[in-house]
């Protein structure tokens, strides 16, 4: 073991292609982490397993981008935001919301819910209108909001299952050249009027309040048209967007590994080269002690700790810790052995200077190149290890990671039902997140370890 | 310090272990443990009383019989030593010596699939299960990863023995769950060619029983292969290009004898000891993955049975195969050290 200066080490490194593309590739992960914390509210991430957050969401959607790649294109699931109006002609006041959605796939959307928020007193009418692309225009519904005296705050969903709906459609049936009545409404609506295939084009869901007297305050409302392709990401089972997941997942992964990381190679680099700078009876103790933890079955205890104390993600950094120290206590304690009969380190003792000087001035600095490539080399263990406790189901809930996406996956058959989706992405990341630190440890330690170059 | 010292110094350090993990299990679980056998003792005496129906009718007053059966209970809890708490040295080191004696009792919830519900006689049924999976594909692995290694070394920096390092370190940072949920997808839904579950779907007793065994275990053995042959390649490769710079080596060559026959032959056999120490090791490695690699594919052995015994929180069967697989793992670490030790004089003598 020579002493390589930094500068020497930088300038090797930079040599290095696979160190610069290990360091590459952590500054993408590290600016997509920063773009996460930034975009998606903390608040949003933290209702990943709130089911009531993402009713709105389709189910197990593919991503939209596939689109590009298929000759078939799948219905977008599309959350609809409306243009609104306002007119009155004499008392008679009208509150119109106007929601434009072109239509360019080859399959009905599976439904539509039209939901909505309005402030008002009074009775009010309400109208649903669709406009088709050839010019036909179809009355929905046509139904009052329930009259109050006082001004009230109502809010309704309307679904396209609603038989009102159905019973208006069946109205228009002549419109339609096929038997219409076994259909369900989108399949009607959306289709051609010669044969059930989708007419594309632009439509326009049209809703009017009219009220007399009174108008309408509209809070809040929007269409969502069902589909079967959703975000960057898709969805999964439980509706959630997984590119939220994902991409929150990043700054944990790279949190939980890097402090494992940082946390067993330092305490282990401490204890290795006090225990052989001590020698004797310490030495020995330490080393069976080391022994005995090196021995332990990490992930059966992992397991035990995690079911029996907590699974809160701190604690788990913790545990991991526990186990993964060992290896570098043996390696440094052999460094130490060999640094601590070089004459300067005897120097220093003969002066006198107190053990833990010695220690942390003239031994560990030598290790130095040597723990960070250790930290590099031992993150991915850290983030396979997490997201395989994550696996099993033993995640931390309010700290959602890849490993706990790759557990729902598991737990609803992803696998066997063809959601790739569901599935590639969390694992890839997690692939790369350690190749990317493999990458750099091996092309620091084949500068440290010039032997390994071979 | 002979190999007799070595082997019992060893043999201590490895016992000490054992115990340091009973105890750190039972430590674990052990509050959770009492409060189900109370809970188990209080469910046994009230039924035992209601299927008697002659004991209510001597008391006059609901209040005098509750008290009587709290009186019931009392004495069964004393008389199993549960009055003591859990942390009490007399009952940990009865339940230590119980584990030890490998009685783990019965199980909370989970059967044995004869419908036994003795905590030793479902972990009879997996071991075997486990063992074979993980087996099969160590050996697999270690005549691929022999084989490879010893080519690429023969060949420092041709195509063979780039790819195989580049594999070797790509495929070591992927988990090998993940690499077998694709696996399952891939060949189970997209080509139908395994099943999705390993489980093989007839009783063990008629007599296609072992070739649907075989056929349900093809996919999780050809990931854990996938997986696990890389890294083995690239260790053999190391150690292959450190004897072929060896004195003998380049006197072998200088006798003109054919190199396939010094790899293959002489160099090989060099490495051998180190390379049979590390098969014991990667065997005993993959015993905790076995949890997780059998979860994915469903495979009927100790690592489901563990996964499952921690999602119903089956304490006697969590116990039980923590003891289970620490006793083998450190048997592989035992053998492993053994071996080394055997092969490698120095290690035995102590001297750094």
């Amino acid at each position: 073991m020579s002493s390589i200066s930094g500068e020497d080490i930088k300038r090797e490194f930079a040599k290095s292609t696979l160190g610069i593309a290990g360091i590459t590739i952590i500054a993408i992960l590290i600016t997509i982490s920063i773009i996460a914390v930034i975009t998606i509210p903390a608040s949003t991430f933290q209702e990943w397993n709130n089911p009531e957050k993402w009713l709105g969401y389709p189910k197990t959607s593919i991503p939209i981008w596939v689109n590009y790649f298929t000759e078939e294109k799948t219905p977008e699931h599309k959350i609809l935001e409306p243009e609104m109006f306002q007119s009155n002609s004499g008392n008679v006041y009208l509150s119109s919301q106007q929601f434009l959605v072109n239509f360019e796939f080859d399959d009905f959307p599976s439904d539509f819910v039209y939901e909505f928020q309005t402030k008002y007193t009074d009775s009010h009418l309400i109208t649903v209108d669709i406009f088709r692309p050839d010019g036909k225009e179809i009355n929905l519904l046509t139904t009052s909001l329930p009259y109050s005296k006082d001004e009230t705050v109502y809010k309704q969903r309307i679904f396209s299952t609603d038989k009102m709906i159905k019973n208006n459609l069946m109205m228009k049936e002549n419109i339609f050249a096929f038997d219409i009545s076994e259909k369900s409404v989108t399949d009607v609506i959306f289709s051609n009027v010669i044969e059930n295939k989708v007419l594309k084009g632009k439509y326009t869901f049209m809703i009017n309040m009219y009220g007399v007297n009174s108008k309408s305050e509209v809070i809040d409302s929007r269409i969502i048209l069902g589909g079967k392709a959703f975000g960057l990401m898709g969805t999964d089972e439980l509706r959630r967007d997984l590119a939220v997941g994902l991409l929150w997942g990043t700054p944990l992964a790279l949190f939980i590994g890097i402090s494992v990381a940082i946390g067993s190679v330092t305490a282990g680099l401490v204890y290795g080269v006090y225990s052989g700078y001590k020698g004797k009876k310490t030495d020995e103790t330490m080393m069976r002690f080391n022994d005995i933890i090196y021995a332990l079955p990490a992930l059966p205890f992992l397991i035990i700790l995690a079911v029996t104390i907590s699974n809160s993600i701190f604690l788990m950094i913790g545990f991991l810790m526990i186990f993964s120290w060992v290896g570098v206590a043996k390696v440094s304690r052999s460094m130490s052995l060999q640094i601590k009969t070089r004459q300067y380190v005897e120097a220093a003792k003969i002066m006198g200077q107190k053990d833990r000087r010695i220690i942390f001035r003239h031994i560990i600095p030598q290790l130095l190149p040597y723990t960070f490539a250790s930290i590099a080399i031992s993150v991915p263990a850290a983030i396979t290890t997490e997201a395989g406790l994550s696996f099993l189901g033993l995640g931390d809930p309010s700290f959602p990671t890849w490993g706990q996406i790759l557990h729902d996956a598991n737990t609803y058959g992803a696998a066997a039902q063809g959601f790739w989706w569901w599935i590639v992405p969390p694992g890839l990341l997690i692939a790369i997140t350690g190749l990317a630190f493999v990458f750099i440890g091996n092309a620091l330690d084949s500068i440290i370890n010039p032997k390994l170059k071979r | 310090m002979g190999l007799k010292r070595y082997i019992v110094t060893r043999g201590i350090t490895m016992f000490g272990v054992l115990m340091v993990t009973l105890l750190l299990t039972v430590g674990l679980v052990g509050s959770n443990m009492d409060t189900i056998l109370k809970q188990g003792v209080i469910f046994q005496v009230r039924s035992e009383i209601t299927d008697n129906p002659s004991i209510s009718k001597n008391f006059s007053s609901p209040d005098e019989f509750e008290e009587f059966v709290q009186q019931k209970i009392d004495e069964r809890i004393k008389n199993l030593g549960l009055d003591t708490p859990w942390y009490s040295p007399q009952r940990i080191g009865y339940t230590m010596v119980k584990i030890m004696m490998l009685d783990f009792g019965n199980a909370t919830f989970l059967m044995s699939d004869t419908g036994s519900s003795n905590v030793g006689d479902i972990l009879l049924e997996k071991i075997p299960k486990t063992v074979l999976l993980f087996t099969t594909a160590t050996i697999i692995i270690s005549i691929i990863g022999i084989l490879l290694g010893a080519a690429s070394s023969s060949k420092i920096g041709s195509k063979t023995d780039r790819i195989t390092s580049a594999f070797a370190v790509i495929s070591s940072s992927f988990p090998v769950w993940w690499i077998g949920m694709l696996m399952i997808f891939v060949f189970a839904f997209v080509y139908q060619i395994f099943p999705a579950r390993a489980t093989p779907d007839i009783e063990p007793s008629e007599p296609g029983y072992i070739l649907s065994l075989l056929y349900h275990m093809a996919l999780p053995v050809i990931t854990i292969v996938l997986i696990g042959f890389g890294s083995w390649a690239y260790l053999v490769r190391n150690f292959m290009v450190g004897i072929m710079q060896e004195d003998f080596i380049t006197a072998k060559k200088t006798m003109g004898i054919n190199k396939k026959k010094i790899i293959y032959k002489h160099a090989l056999k060099n490495a051998a000891p180190p390379i049979v120490t590390i098969l014991a090791l990667s065997l005993s490695g993959s015993l905790g993955g076995a949890i997780i690699t059998e979860a994915v594919f469903d495979w009927p052995g100790m690592g489901r049975l563990y996964f499952e015994a921690i999602s119903v929180m089956d304490l006697p069967v969590i116990i039980g195969s923590t003891y289970v697989l620490t006793v083998l793992f450190l048997i592989s670490i035992f053998i492993a050290d053994l071996l080394y030790g055997y092969f490698d004089p120095r290690v035995r003598t102590g001297h750094e």
